[in-house]
């Protein structure tokens, strides 16, 4: 891999809520085909700092950049630097009123601009590249939780983007539906997709991972390979984290 | 027996006031197909603003929503045809019922939208937004579809009270099927013509009551 500049840059991202400080001044940068995993005790502000990475939440101070582009410069076009960043939320939030190649086509015609067939074909290949090429004209309500987590990912990865983020993409699933899921984190990791992953699959985690993030109480405490996270952390706060994930 | 069939139900009566009967059907009607579309778009109108725009805009959408609720719906038509004119503003009657039913209808309506807009997780704007479609195109395509399946009985039960509501139409003597109704009445001492016209309204609208029952069944029965 080639030194290049990072794919994601975030300096010193503030995030307030009313009078509360949710993140204070977080650093990350991500380097391209890197797999970031992010942990932390629940509140520490995973998600918050996830969704500034797409400017669903706007910070408050601080700066970002994906893909070269200013992300909270006001010349920005934020409609057209989230194509290039894809999202995959906890609930997964599909369109219930529409099949799975609908809520896939959707974005490709309107913010890609491409006719009804390119769409529908385009929407077919993504998702079947997540195993789903059968349940194409189901809806979101006739889906296992799995299935549906995964035409979340066939619509996030339909409009190419050059990062994924995921937010907790497994922890609403069954157990025996997890597995579906990361297989098809881990296949878009061999791809070569740039992704940040807020969660908890301790063991997804060491096999897949490059790098794990350590947060606590609104800040970055520590980071590293994930053998030195979770067999050997700096901090104690950490250490004391590992210990109770590592129970369940 | 005979009297009241003579005065209610005179199939003579009938006969001779069909024509002029028939024309009011048809301004009721139309008055439905102008008032039922203008409601509509005000209440879509209100309903954005009172969920998305600024926190003065909301409040103010709110503001305006109670206030054309409150006010009686007759109340609102006779101002604007009979008040308006003394500030020299002259709407006529298809303008006051116009703007009597876009302020009227469009509160109601925009209340039953609203309420169906916060019936759609958060969580559905956020997808949209972040494969990159904008506010606009979320609403269109994401919210507002699911927003109007969640309330569609309300909308449709809604509809079937503006319907009813075009008779006060006749107040500004617009010729819909309640005033044509008292000018046939008056014309042959008779109370045919009025259960003529009820008998009308019945059978345009009780389609539409089915309608909400069903709808209401199907919600039932998806909970
Ligand atoms: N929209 C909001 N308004 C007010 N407070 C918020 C909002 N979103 C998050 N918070 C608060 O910010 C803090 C961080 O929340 P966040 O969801 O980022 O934590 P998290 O690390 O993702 O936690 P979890 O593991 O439970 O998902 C919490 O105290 C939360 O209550
Ligand atoms: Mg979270």
């Amino acid at each position: 891999m080639t030194s290049t500049a990072p794919i994601i840059d975030a300096r010193g991202v503030w995030k307030r809520f009313g009078g509360l400080a949710v993140l204070k001044g977080v650093d990350l940068s991500v380097a391209e085909r890197e797999l970031v995993f992010v942990i932390g005790p629940s509140g520490s502000g995973k998600s918050t700092f996830l969704r500034c990475l797409n400017r669903l939440e706007e910070p408050d101070d601080g700066s970002i950049q994906v893909d070269g582009i200013e992300l909270l410069s006001p010349k920005t076009d934020i409609n057209a630097a989230r194509r290039r960043i894809g999202m995959v939320f906890q609930s997964f939030n599909l369109y219930p009123h529409m099949t799975a190649r609908q809520n896939v086509m959707l974005a490709l015609r309107k913010v890609l601009g491409q006719n009804k067939d390119q769409a529908a074909t385009v929407a077919a290949r993504a998702l079947d590249r997540v195993g789903l090429a059968e349940r194409m004209d189901h809806y979101p309500a006739q889906l296992s939780g799995g299935q549906q987590q995964r035409v979340a990912i066939a619509r996030a990865i339909a409009l190419e983007p050059r990062v994924m983020l995921f937010d907790e993409p497994t922890s609403a699933l069954d157990p025996e539906l997890v597995g579906g899921v990361l297989n098809v984190m881990r296949e878009l990791r061999q791809d070569g997709m740039t992704m940040v992953v807020v969660s908890h699959e301790m063991a997804f985690a060491k096999a897949a991972a490059d790098r794990v993030v350590f947060m606590a109480d609104g800040q970055k405490l520590e980071e590293g390979p994930p053998a030195q996270i979770f067999e050997a952390p700096q901090h104690e706060r950490t250490r004391a984290f590992i210990r109770q994930i590592d129970r369940h | 027996m005979e009297d009241f069939l003579f005065a209610f139900l005179n199939w003579d009566i009938v006969t001779q006031a069909w024509p002029i009967l028939w024309r009011g059907f048809a301004y009721t009607l139309a008055l439905s197909a102008m008032t039922v579309p203008l409601g509509l778009a005000g209440g879509v109108a209100l309903a954005l603003l009172a969920t998305s725009g600024p926190w003065w805009v909301r409040l103010l959408a709110a503001g305006w929503t109670d206030f054309f609720r409150a006010i009686p719906p007759l109340v609102l038509l006779v101002f604007l045809y009979a008040g308006l004119p003394f500030a020299g503003i002259d709407v006529g009657a298809w303008g006051a019922v116009a703007l009597g039913f876009l302020l009227n209808t469009g509160s109601y309506y925009g209340e039953v939208l609203r309420a169906g807009i916060e019936s759609v997780p958060r969580g559905q704007m956020e997808a949209a937004r972040s494969t990159g479609l904008t506010r606009g195109q979320a609403l269109a395509h994401v919210v507002l579809p699911q927003a109007v399946r969640n309330v569609l009985p309300d909308l449709v039960s809604n509809t079937l009270e503006v319907v009813k509501l075009t008779s006060i139409a006749s107040v500004v003597a617009l010729p819909e099927l309640l005033f044509q109704a008292r000018q046939a009445q008056n014309a042959t001492y008779n109370a045919t013509p009025i259960v003529a016209a009820a008998i009308a309204y019945f059978l345009l609208l009780w389609p539409l009551v089915r309608l909400v029952s069903r709808l209401e069944n199907r919600a039932m029965a998806g909970r």
